[in-house]
């Protein structure tokens, strides 16, 4: 019986020490990128990133204001398009068509959609609508943008709706509410704060994107607040300047990188604010 | 057949009459007959998955909610089967309101906890509304405890306040008939003397059904009890008769404690 118990505590010990290894090659992994993203992005932040637009080939200077506006303009209008299509269509799915041959379909098509290849999606969008519309527009990358935020915001709204207890759901039938009221009413905002969380992730998700962009709405180094023209954008920038030659480039590249990884940590702790406050109710 | 001494017809609320239910091919209850005493209480009682929510649930058509489950036979109404397709299931619901196990205020304040059933079926000015919101927590004995809290969250109140503000909005919308599925199983003992205290109340109002777990509850706030067992109706009676003379071995066996 000892013989036996003593194995068990190696046994532990072993899993212990591995699992342990695994989670430190992680973490150094993560510390070491973070690490060389600070050093690198913070020499290269300074007034002239906010202010100036992206530099031509071979000037000195230079900032990311045009690439700033653009993404921020492109993820507004991605979420705007997102945010109501993915509640709608998570509501749809788990109040309305639980059972449903197409609520089956829609659901295997999200989990589909939420794994495909973001550079699929912004050639799809490349085809179908750059193709069509006549030319690399802002409108583009939205588009190509909130195909990727859908599925996310879709299936986090139908997982959280799941959570309702059934006890609430009928209680809310009882009084004779219709459907759409019980949904809207009751059940979705029993469950506000997660489906808030869903697409706050869902925007953290995009902010880095960059493969969508290329074919949509590609990048523009002038300042521009058209979404019909090409529109720069943070992603596509850094992806251009990091294989430049020009040492200002690397260094706005850099920066950029830098703010984008600032925004998602930001969006991050918001997702946490929202849960913390719910929790006190 | 159960040994029953029915109301008189024109005291009548709801008639059940060759009620056969199913979950799916499952048989949860087999041929119930019985009448439910307008502005009286009638208590349910059995052991377990004896099916006595499960007809409480019919009468609200609950059940419509899930696919598999379904009612045969007839429930009248007014002269009118509840269990008919053509049946409006939300009108049903307006007019029998139900209060359930645990407690379930919607996520929303205490007020919009009773406005939004009220205003489904009624447009009515702000100080109607306040007036009616007042009048239903006082109906539920919970207007003192709650009048200067009217913008809190429902959630925020007790399990005891909760299940009141439940029964608060379930008589806002004015039902005939008012179900209640074993309301004080999740309370503490305070609690539950309130809320039978308040069913005393309620039934000079309305026609009040409940299910419970517990024999001295049923004997304390019934007018008749009907005792259930294995999906059938076993005997249907006056709650005196029942607890002091019950007809059938089963269920003297039952309220004796000698199964269940």
């Amino acid at each position: 019986m000892m013989k036996l118990y003593t194995r068990r505590i190696w046994i532990n010990r072993i899993g212990i020490t591995l699992s342990m290894a695994a989670m430190s090659l992680g973490l150094i992994a993560l510390l070491w990128i973070l690490w060389t993203l600070f050093s690198k992005g913070f020499a290269a932040l300074n007034w002239d990133i906010f202010t100036q637009d992206t530099p031509a080939p071979g000037t000195e200077g230079g900032g990311l204001r045009n690439a700033i506006v653009g993404s921020g303009l492109i993820l507004l209008f991605s979420m705007l398009i997102s945010t109501p299509v993915g509640i709608m269509a998570g509501i749809y799915l788990a109040e309305f068509g639980r059972v449903s041959k197409f609520a089956s379909f829609t659901r295997f098509m999200t989990d589909i959609m939420l794994s495909a290849p973001s550079i699929v999606i912004g050639l799809f969008v490349y085809a179908l609508f750059v193709t069509t519309t006549g030319g690399f527009s802002g409108w583009a990358g939205s588009l190509a943008l909130s195909l990727i935020a859908i599925p996310v915001v879709v299936r986090t709204t139908e997982n959280m709706l799941k959570l309702v207890p059934t006890s609430l759901r009928e209680a809310a039938f009882a009084v004779g509410a219709p459907r759409w009221q019980v949904s809207l009413k009751v059940t979705l905002r029993a469950v506000k704060s997660g489906v808030v969380t869903g697409v706050l992730l869902a925007m953290a998700r995009i902010t880095g994107e960059t493969a969508p962009l290329l074919f949509t709405a590609l990048n523009n180094q002038f300042f521009n607040t058209d979404m019909n023209k090409p529109m720069g954008n943070l992603p596509v920038v850094i992806y251009q300047f990091a294989l430049s030659p020009y040492d200002n480039w690397i260094s706005l590249a850099w920066g950029g990188a830098l703010l984008i990884a600032f925004l998602v940590l930001a969006v991050n702790i918001a997702v946490r604010v929202v849960f913390r406050n719910k929790d006190k109710r | 057949m159960p040994v029953q001494a029915m109301p008189a017809d024109e005291n009548v609320a709801l008639q059940v009459r060759n009620l056969d239910f199913f979950y799916g091919d499952f048989k949860g209850l087999s041929n119930v007959n019985l009448d439910i005493a307008h502005k009286k209480v009638t208590a349910f009682i059995g052991p377990s998955g004896c099916g006595k929510s499960t007809l409480l649930r019919t009468f609200n058509r609950m059940y419509d909610l899930y696919p598999k489950q379904r009612a045969e036979g007839q429930i009248l109404f007014h002269g009118k089967n509840l269990l008919d397709r053509s049946q409006d299931v939300n009108l049903v619901r307006a007019s029998i309101g139900m209060v359930f196990q645990k407690p379930t205020p919607f996520p929303m304040t205490i007020y919009e906890n009773i406005a939004f059933g009220v205003r489904l079926y009624k447009r009515m000015s702000r100080s109607a509304m306040d007036d009616r919101v007042e009048w239903a927590l006082k109906k539920a004995a919970l207007w003192g405890e709650v009048k200067d809290k009217l913008q809190q969250s429902g959630l925020s109140l007790s399990g005891g306040q909760q299940q009141r503000l439940c029964i608060a909005r379930a008589v806002a919308v004015k039902p005939e008939i008012v179900l209640l599925d074993e309301p004080t199983s999740a309370l503490d003992p305070i609690s539950t003397a309130k809320i039978e205290e308040l069913i005393n109340e309620l039934k000079s109002d309305y026609t009040i059904a409940i299910v419970t777990h517990n024999m001295q509850q049923a004997a304390r706030i019934s007018d008749y009890t009907a005792f259930m067992y294995l999906g059938e109706l076993i005997e249907f009676n006056e709650t005196g008769t029942i607890f002091m003379r019950p007809g059938k071995k089963q269920t003297e066996d039952y309220i004796t404690g000698r199964f269940g």
